[in-house]
């Protein structure tokens, strides 16, 4: 297996989300708060793991830009959840790197008052051990 | 007592086809000139939930060595949900049977159209096959008939 | 003992040349029962079957087994054949040696052994079997039709106007329906009230067709060709034969604040009303919930109004019981709620509509007299937005997992119209995917976007932000451009996914006939029986069979008729002789047997039974023979062996499973 396929299996895996369920409506894009912010948008995320292109993904700014407000994954009228891929998508970069990306003590110094509250919350949601 | 090999060893296979889709994918199997194991026998029934256990269980008591049942696909049964009732029934028979020893490998239920004479072929050639690489099966013994 | 003949046929060379029949006739001899042996080239052909004939008369045969073709080919042939020689039609068994044995099997001797095998399998069955008759049942030449819109209306036109009765049963005031609700028709921009007002009147006047508005189906028992019906028509308030329709009672009707439903919502109505100005039957009812009257006793002005002496506070509801043929459920639909749509503020703003409250905005008996404005202050609007797939293609709870299929084609049809009427108005349709497959259908899109300038935009909405000016903050992306767009707009129009009538569940289940898990009620083949339900004698029509626009439901409220005229056409119906049926002495009345039934055809029975001697009441299962279609799933249910099915009993199958495996 190729390591984008692998790559590409290893996003589906972690975020359950099964791409082909996707009929390209947009909506997750169009609900996205962070949609100017982002090279990739939203709903290309889906088609970048559909066709294996994960090299891109990782490299997007995308990336990096997501709040994690799931926004995309509440009103998404197929199910599949857009903001799971991204996520899965950090995760995989994570484990590649060995450790975690942020360490705990690194938080304060990055806290800016103009941060939603909402990420916050997120992200220590999402990544509590 | 002589020993077959597998080579020359010709299974008993008694097929279940219901009426409306598998018997006549059987059928276009037959004018499409599709070969299978003359070791395969059909028996045409009305609905694969017309199937009894009990005709499976006699099979196996009176020598047969794998028992096939088709029916139409899920969805398209001509009598709306027959076939849901034959698999739900089949399931349980046949983790019932692989206990008292009839290998899962000497039954199946299999769904065929009445357009696929192809998958109908290449199902039977599979499964004759399968049984044969089992060899001869035990036969059930129903202890009530004893002596 | 039977006295068996086997006839082997050589069908040419196809048998014959892989099979040796002489020797299939040769080891037929040897099996039980069987006194008559032979073989011919074409057993099927003129000749073929006269041999077989005389040899039923000069042997005195009482079964027959041709080793032939497929019984999928020619098991009617042979059994007709020997019904002319007075050999009952079900003693006939074909062995398959065609097609599951000379043509696919090479080897002469192999191909043989297995023809003998096939031949000793169907001589063992032909053994036990037993003579069956077809039952008869007698057909009521008079249909019923379940739900007065317009495909409802046209199924009663086409079957009235071929000579039988129909009756139709509308649960609201009015026939007419949906239809009656929209303003225009695409593709040709027909107004709906002037193609289908004709309708209505054709139907309320044919002299065959009787219309019970305001009723119900309450109760069915029967099956097909002879079903009794329990109608309920729920008190009116109003006598029928006496109102003349004036319309006096509903301009004096003092509670005024009710809100209309035929509007839906948009407008009010009085608690003594019709539906609409054209309605009919034009008799008002008087809504009990909201009567002055019947809530305080004081009030009873529309009696003193009335100078027909019409209103009676006193009318109770009454039960009609009428024998039916055929029975078509021509149900319909309704648009889903939005209430779990925050995202569209559909609950939050009244200037975000639904599609089918903009027709009512737009049509000019409407809330507005058809002006388009806003809801919220009159205001006419600038900048229109219409959403589609709103609860359509979803593949959470929320929504409907089936495209509505009508929703392209009647916001493409609302753009062009608000963009003909008001040219200043802004349009925008966000779309996903634009679905034309009609005809003229996808000219007419293209008409909208090219003549009449509306802006279509791939992609599905985000959010919809009412804001403080009273504005509707519209979210989305162009996917084309990956371009965020922010749009004020005035109004918001959703096009909300349709799902079938809900009362839809409660009619399926009385009348036995099976809905999917959208409750569309399921047909009984997808391609080659569209209109019928798998359930003999209810015929489907219009949109509770799947979405459909009204060309479609008209096409196929007109096949239901079809179908319902074939059948009232017989006067009476030979029911499949191949039935389960129940040995009284084995039945426990359990009830396993009739909770798989697809069908409904088994019930239950108090009898007195005489088992060996002792006579006592026991709970029996009956099988309906004109219901029951030989599937025999009950026989394999029955946990006492007392359900078996004629021509397929387990005696016959296990006495082929034996031959087989001999």
């Amino acid at each position: 297996m190729s390591k984008e396929k692998n790559q590409a299996e290893q996003i589906r895996q972690i975020s359950g989300v099964n791409p082909l369920r996707c009929m390209k409506c947009g909506k997750c894009s169009a609900t996205c708060p962070a949609f100017e912010e982002m090279d990739i948008k939203p709903h290309q995320f889906v088609s970048y793991v559909q066709n294996e292109n994960i090299e891109a993904l990782v490299e997007s700014r995308s990336l990096w830009k997501c709040l994690s407000c799931f926004a995309c994954v509440e009103r998404c009228p197929r199910d599949v959840k857009p903001g799971k891929l991204i996520d899965a998508a950090r995760q995989l970069v994570i484990r590649q790197r060995g450790q975690n990306y942020l360490k705990a003590d690194d938080i304060p110094e990055l806290l800016d008052p103009e941060l939603p509250q909402q990420l916050l919350v997120s992200a220590f949601r999402r990544y509590r051990r | 007592m002589s020993i077959e090999t597998n080579e020359t060893f010709r299974p008993k296979i008694v097929a279940f086809c219901c009426n409306w889709c598998s018997y006549a994918g059987a059928d276009l199997a037959g004018s499409s000139r599709l070969s299978y194991p003359a070791d395969v026998k059909i028996i045409r029934v009305p609905c694969s939930c017309r199937v009894n256990p009990m005709f499976i269980l006699r099979a196996f008591e009176k020598g047969a060595d794998g028992v096939i049942l088709c029916g139409c696909h899920p969805g398209d049964c001509h009598y709306s949900t027959g076939n849901y009732y034959a698999r739900r029934r089949m399931t349980l028979l046949f983790s019932m049977l692989d206990y008292l020893g009839v290998e899962n490998g000497r039954t199946r239920v299999e769904w065929v159209s009445a357009a696929e004479g192809v998958k109908f072929s290449q199902t039977m050639n599979e499964f004759v096959e399968k049984v044969r690489s089992l060899g001869r099966n035990v036969r059930l013994e129903d202890l009530r008939c004893r002596n | 003992m039977q006295r068996i003949g086997v006839f082997v046929c050589h069908c040419g060379s196809n048998i014959a040349a892989t099979v040796d029949v002489k020797k299939v006739v040769e080891m037929a001899l040897f099996e039980p029962g069987v006194v008559h042996a032979e073989e011919y080239p074409y057993m099927c052909s003129e000749a073929g079957q006269s041999k077989i004939a005389s040899a039923i008369r000069e042997k005195a045969l009482t079964g027959l087994v041709i080793c032939s073709c497929s019984p999928r080919m020619h098991e009617t042939t042979f059994r007709n054949a020997a019904k002319k020689a007075g050999l009952n039609p079900y003693m006939v068994e074909i062995a398959n040696i065609r097609e599951h044995c000379s043509w696919i099997h090479k080897d002469m001797e192999e191909a043989t052994k297995k023809a003998v095998i096939l031949a000793r399998a169907a001589i063992a069955k032909v053994n036990l079997n037993a003579p069956l008759t077809p039952g008869e049942s007698l057909v009521t030449k008079r249909a019923l039709v379940i739900g007065g819109g317009i495909a409802g209306i046209q199924t009663a036109l086409d079957i009235a106007d071929a000579g039988y009765e129909v009756d139709i049963v509308e649960k609201t005031p009015s026939i007419g329906g949906r239809m009656s609700q929209l303003d225009k028709t695409f593709p040709t921009l027909d107004c709906s009230a002037c193609i289908l007002t004709p309708k209505m009147v054709d139907a309320a006047a044919h002299e065959k067709i009787t219309i019970y508005t305001y009723s119900e189906v309450e109760k069915v028992t029967g099956f097909v060709g002879d079903f009794t019906v329990d109608i309920r028509r729920k008190a009116r308030s109003v006598n029928m034969d006496k109102c003349t329709g004036c319309g006096v009672c509903q301009e004096k009707c003092p509670s005024k604040k009710i809100p209309s439903e035929f509007n839906r919502g948009l407008g009010n109505r009085t608690a003594i009303y019709t539906p609409f100005a054209q309605a009919i039957p034009n008799v008002p009812v008087i809504d009990r919930e909201n009567c002055i009257k019947f809530k305080t006793g004081k009030c009873g002005v529309c009696a003193k109004v009335c100078q027909a002496g019409a209103v009676d506070y006193d009318q109770q509801d009454e039960i009609v019981t009428q024998k039916y043929g055929a029975i078509v459920v021509a149900t319909g639909f309704d648009v889903i709620r939005l209430d779990q749509y925050d995202e569209y503020a559909y609950s939050q703003s009244p200037d975000v509509i639904t599609s089918l409250e903009l027709e009512r905005v737009m049509n000019a008996a409407g809330p507005t007299k058809g002006h388009l404005e806003r809801l919220s202050d009159g205001k006419a609007p600038k900048e229109m937005v219409f959403i589609q797939c709103v609860g359509s293609r979803c593949a959470d709870s929320r929504g409907k997992s089936y495209c509505s299929k009508i929703c392209c084609m009647y916001t493409a049809k609302h753009a062009m119209l608000i963009r003909d009427k008001y040219p200043d108005v802004n349009v925008t349709v966000f779309y996903i995917d634009v679905r034309t497959p009609g005809k003229n259908f996808d000219e007419f899109y293209r008409r909208a976007v090219e003549q009449y300038g509306v802006n279509y935009i791939k992609g599905q909405v985000g959010k919809v932000i009412p804001q403080p000016d009273g504005k509707l903050l519209v979210q989305g992306v162009d996917l084309l451009d990956n371009r965020r767009i922010l749009k004020e707009a005035d109004m918001v129009v959703l096009a909300a996914a349709i799902e079938p009538n809900p009362d839809v569940r409660k009619i399926a289940t009385m009348l036995t006939a099976s809905i999917d898990t959208n409750n569309f009620l399921t047909e009984a083949h997808a391609k080659l029986r569209p209109v019928e339900s798998p359930t003999a004698g209810i015929f489907l029509s219009g949109v509770c069979q799947g979405p459909k626009d009204i060309p479609e439901t008209v096409a196929q409220a007109g096949a239901a008729a079809v179908k319902v005229i074939g059948l009232l056409a017989r006067d009476r119906l030979m029911t499949n002789p191949c039935t389960a049926q129940s040995d009284e002495l084995l039945c426990n009345g359990c009830s396993m047997c009739a909770n798989v039934c697809p069908y409904g055809a088994i019930t239950y029975e108090t009898r007195q039974v005489n088992d060996h001697g002792i006579r006592e009441e026991r709970r029996l299962a009956v099988v309906n023979g004109a219901l029951c279609q030989g599937c025999g799933a009950c026989t394999v249910a029955c946990p006492s062996g007392a359900m078996d099915l004629k021509g397929f009993s387990n005696r016959e199958l296990i006495a082929e499973v034996d031959a087989i495996c001999r």
